[in-house]
């Protein structure tokens, strides 16, 4: 049953082993609905979550979770939720000052997760960025300095247990560059890659688009023999999203 | 052919030679395959130092893409614990960049300029990738403390080295290669790059350095979209199964393949040999044409019964020369004809047991072509 509106299948195809997931998706076929549901997963589940948003301010999140069943602003009170906004990235054009920013920002990443282990019980604590496309703008184009803040970001999922990191970028920005920059790094750090695509057939009223998982089966996993490639499709709603295979639904 | 890999980089450094130097390469779409064959190759390396077979007394592991957790659990799934093996893990994974240590001192307002940290498990925290000096200085610092009679040898491997080219310049990082083939205690080094990270005159430049490359390729390609790294269809064999292709150049300068079928088994990869070389080769040179170029097995059967000039045929009758055109009596009737062989037919007529040619057929089960040496299964 979809509990947390997240839907099984998605959550089967995700598993527990899985630290660094990258969400890639495309104008035709957004993803940030992946985003919604992790988040609401995150929070629900007793965990915390810090969420490092360019894209929107807090209050679109709000509303959207809250159709969900998920109350934003009670859990950013409550300080289970940690929320950047980061529309205004800090950054210039002395030398340096972009990865003096990365390096403030994750001070402030750190100190929330570390935050988190006080207790007794190591409970999930999940940091989503959305997105890093946007990241990447902000730090004027230098790539660079986006991984290697990534890079601190995945050092945190490996030492503290029981983290997650997601992360969503939109592949139709690289697809033309040689090289691929960005996102072809990002595939390498992932474990689990969530692809969002359009139906090659086009738009339909019931089906949104489909999506990929893929699990790259890294070889410290505890499930070695599960099922790697996933591919549903999914609809969008308001409280959340159903997944499905392809012509099981009528 | 991972065995052979190993041994090689366990001989190490002959006299006045460089090191050996091993690059595995492998893409993203079977880079879980290369990451293992990496580990692979790393813990064999360290379990023939273990037995003291290899001429490095200890192994320094420079770890960039993943924790250090990750080899020591692979090594003592491997039965390679500290105790067992020296090693060194120099960490440039968990601070690279030194953050978490600006950030600590900050904290705590002291101003501890300590390079490493305390170092359990001979871990050793890098935070300075950006300095490929001292990368240098502080690995052969940690490979010139292992215990040991004699010359003080260790062997490198580096994980990986496309993460070390985003911090620092292609001309250096080849600097370091260099610099560490050519120190006197370096017995071999093993190295991780991802081709497709860099451009291609880069990831030569940094092959050119090595003297045996291990190619970790896909075992399905999509021929309609090539190499795209989105395609899916085929990443669920991809991620399980793959080619192990093994280049590698010997002192007189000729290049020698090996090739080998690599699969992920449970937490491991295992290693299975290809079949034979030369039928991979004739299955690729074959042209696709409309009419059928191989043999079938009757063929193949008749093939093997045809008699060879030269060959002995042990009934101590005269040897008969059989060109394959014509039946035997006719040819010899036939003023004309001129058969290749024919000149045993008068060396054996013409002089008393002057001018024999003894003809030793060549062992069946070689194949054509193949320059394996006999001495490589060799393990003193």
């Amino acid at each position: 049953m979809e509990e947390y509106g997240g839907g099984d299948l998605l959550n089967e195809a995700m598993g527990s082993g899985a630290r660094v997931v990258v969400v890639e998706d495309c104008v035709e076929a957004p993803a940030s609905f992946v985003l919604h549901l992790l988040l609401k997963r995150a929070l629900a589940g007793g965990g915390a979550a810090a969420f490092l948003s360019l894209a929107q301010p807090f209050s679109h999140y709000d509303r959207v979770l809250r159709k969900m069943g998920c109350n934003l602003s009670l859990h950013r009170k409550g300080e289970r939720l940690h929320f950047f906004e980061l529309q205004a990235f800090p950054g210039g054009a002395r030398e340096g000052a972009i990865a003096n920013s990365f390096v403030r920002l994750y001070s402030e990443i750190q100190r929330v997760v570390e935050g988190n282990r006080t207790g007794e019980n190591a409970s999930q604590f999940t940091i989503i960025i959305d997105d890093v496309s946007l990241l990447e703008v902000a730090a004027r184009g230098s790539v660079n300095d986006v991984l290697d803040f990534l890079h601190y970001c995945v050092t945190l999922t490996s030492e503290m247990q029981n983290c997650l990191l997601v992360i969503l970028i939109h592949e139709d920005i690289y697809a033309g560059e040689e090289n691929m920059g960005l996102l072809l790094h990002l595939r390498y750090i992932a474990d689990l890659v969530i692809k969002a695509a359009p139906l090659s057939t086009g738009f339909a009223a019931d089906v949104h688009g489909q999506l990929s998982v893929v699990n790259k089966g890294m070889l410290s996993e505890q499930r070695p023999k599960a099922q790697k490639v996933w591919n549903f499709h999914f609809k969008v709603k308001e409280n959340g999203a159903d997944f499905f295979y392809p012509g099981s639904r009528h | 052919m991972a065995e052979a890999a190993v041994r090689y980089l366990r001989d190490g450094r002959l006299e006045g030679e460089h090191a050996p130097a091993l690059a595995v390469e492998g893409s993203l779409q079977c880079c879980p395959l290369a990451e293992g064959a990496m580990l692979h190759v790393a813990a064999g390396l360290a379990s023939q130092i273990a037995a003291g077979k290899a001429q490095a007394r200890g192994l320094v592991i420079v770890a960039f893409d993943r924790s250090p957790e990750v080899y020591l659990n692979f090594m003592r799934r491997r039965g390679l614990d500290s105790n067992v093996l020296d090693r060194w893990i120099l960490d440039c994974y968990s601070d690279p960049l030194g953050w978490k240590q600006k950030i600590h001192s900050q904290c705590h307002q002291d101003n501890s300029g300590t390079q490493f940290s305390t170092s359990k498990e001979n871990i050793n925290v890098f935070r300075s990738v950006k300095d490929v000096n001292k990368l240098m200085c502080s690995s052969i610092e940690l490979g010139g403390g292992f215990k040991g009679e004699g010359k003080r040898y260790f062997s490198i491997a580096v994980d990986s080295i496309s993460s070390l080219l985003r911090h620092a310049s292609v001309p250096s990082v080849s600097g370091l290669l260099s610099n560490l083939r050519s120190n006197d205690q370096v017995s071999s080094i093993v190295w991780l790059i991802h081709p497709d990270l860099h451009e291609p005159k880069v990831s030569r430049a940094v092959e050119c350095l090595s003297t045996m490359v291990a190619c970790v390729e896909p075992s399905l390609v999509d021929p309609v979209q090539g190499e795209s790294p989105g395609n899916i269809s085929f990443l669920e064999q991809n991620y399980s199964k793959g080619k192990f292709v093994v280049r590698l150049k010997r002192r007189n300068g000729r290049v020698k393949h090996l090739y080998e079928d690599l699969q992920v088994e449970g937490n491991d990869v295992k290693f299975v040999s290809a079949p034979s070389v030369s039928t991979e080769v004739n299955q690729s040179l074959l042209p696709k044409v409309q009419f059928n170029l191989e043999l079938s097995e009757k063929e193949r059967s008749d093939r093997a019964n045809v008699v060879l000039p030269f060959e002995h045929q042990g009934n101590g009758e005269p040897i008969h020369i059989y060109d394959g055109r014509r039946s035997l009596p006719e040819a010899q009737r036939d003023p004309n004809f001129m058969p290749d062989l024919v000149n045993e037919i008068k060396a054996s007529k013409s002089g008393p047991a002057k001018g024999e040619i003894h003809y030793i057929r060549d062992s069946d089960d070689e194949q054509p072509d193949s320059d394996e040496d006999p001495d490589d299964d060799l393990d003193i």
